[in-house]
């Protein structure tokens, strides 16, 4: 399984109006080691992930690989919610409704804590929610979500084979885990052992209504470990 | 020592304005950001919010002046005043936009106008405070920061308050 090097670059696409913002942004995201493309708007956004306007989940066109119509691997995108024109949420729909897109973790950040806002954002698929400004440990939070594309995009290779073995074959998350197919870790990471607590394999889980004020609780797609 | 001295004085001055408010933990985050590699960042942000602020006030000052107030414009500009006072860590400046939007949506013109003249004033006391740290306004003359480093130190940071 010869893999390439564990610490290939995530690639973050960062969507905000505030120029201020964006700055901030890409700094804190460039701080952990992330590549960084900033824009302006959701059209923009929609433009640089290279979304068509027919390419729906339910539509009957055969495409060759998820790939197809982005120039550039995006592994998350990080983005406002009150933007003029198309929203933080706009955009999120939009990408969770293309085949293409709907893979892509999206994150979104709003200066205002309304718990509506954030139940449905999180409902509609939104990974996280934090409040703005965003801070150096928020940005910790976003590589687990990276992690999981990753694992996908590499034909289900998990990402840090020096730290995990592979039972047999390994499984995506998304899919029921089997008995079989479980991987054993040895000494996850903590990004890794917080997804084996979270341990679900629904992304758009409903939110109860106890939110915390500031902070949601990031839901992981667990990966279900069994002892051998 | 002459660097332990400037230092101090950053630390001391920089400690004034948290203790007054002016300056939240969001101030310090940004400090946090600022390397080697970025050496500039506090100072580029900040000046970042010098041009935005004087914008938005001045299209709050037209806005507040027409015969038919647009309210949902005059909130937009304080959004986004208040946004990026919160990105630097102004906090004043920030409190009073929040104010601000509450007068906003009661559409009460007069109301407005004097939360207005409150954010120019928390904006130019901030403004000032935070030239006299970064020395912004006189470029030629090295900041405190600046100077710090120029003599051989290293930028003290504020754990207190991140």
């Amino acid at each position: 399984m010869g893999m390439a090097a564990a610490d290939s670059e995530f690639h973050v696409l960062a969507v905000d109006d505030s120029l201020i913002d964006r700055k901030l942004v890409e700094r804190l995201l460039k701080t952990s080691s992330f590549q960084v493309t900033t824009v302006d708007s959701g059209s923009k956004a929609l433009e640089f992930l290279g979304w068509h306007e027919d390419d729906r989940s339910n539509s009957n066109e055969t495409s060759v690989s998820p790939k197809n119509h982005q120039e550039v691997e995006v592994n998350l995108v990080i983005t406002d919610y009150c933007m003029p024109g198309m929203t933080g949420y706009d955009l999120l729909k939009k990408m969770k409704e293309s085949s293409s897109l709907r893979n892509i973790p999206v994150v979104i950040m709003s200066s205002e804590n309304v718990p509506s806002r954030i139940t449905r954002c999180l409902e509609e698929g939104a990974e996280e929610f934090f409040l703005k400004p965003m801070k150096l440990s928020d940005v910790n939070k976003l590589r687990p979500h990276m992690m999981k594309t990753k694992c996908k995009d590499d034909n289900n290779i998990i990402e840090k084979p020096e730290k995990q073995e592979k039972q047999e074959s390994n499984k995506e998350e998304e899919t029921t885990p089997q008995e079989t197919d479980d991987v054993q870790l040895q000494t996850p990471p903590q990004s890794l052992q917080e997804q084996l607590n979270g341990n679900n394999n629904n992304k758009r889980k409903s939110i109860d209504d106890g939110l915390p004020p500031d902070r949601t609780r990031p839901r992981y797609n667990g990966l279900t470990v069994m002892s051998n | 020592m002459e660097v332990d001295q400037l230092q101090r004085n950053f630390l001391e001055y920089t400690n004034l304005l948290f203790r007054e408010g002016f300056l939240d933990g969001q101030f310090s985050q940004l400090q946090l950001l600022q390397d080697e590699s970025n050496p500039d960042f506090v100072f580029e942000v900040v000046s970042l919010f010098f041009e935005d602020s004087e914008r938005l006030l001045n299209d709050l000052t037209i806005a507040l002046d027409q015969q038919n107030v647009d309210f949902k414009k005059i909130d937009a500009h304080v959004h986004q005043l208040k946004g990026s006072s919160s990105s630097i860590g102004a906090q004043r400046v920030k409190n009073t936009c929040i104010a601000f939007r509450d007068v906003c949506l009661e559409q009460n013109a007069e109301g407005c106008l004097r939360c207005l003249q409150q954010v120019k004033q928390e904006y130019l006391l901030v403004k000032t405070k935070l030239e006299a740290l970064l020395r912004v306004r006189v470029p030629h003359l090295f900041s405190l920061e600046q100077q710090i480093v120029a003599a051989g130190g290293a930028i003290p940071m504020l754990n207190d308050f991140c």
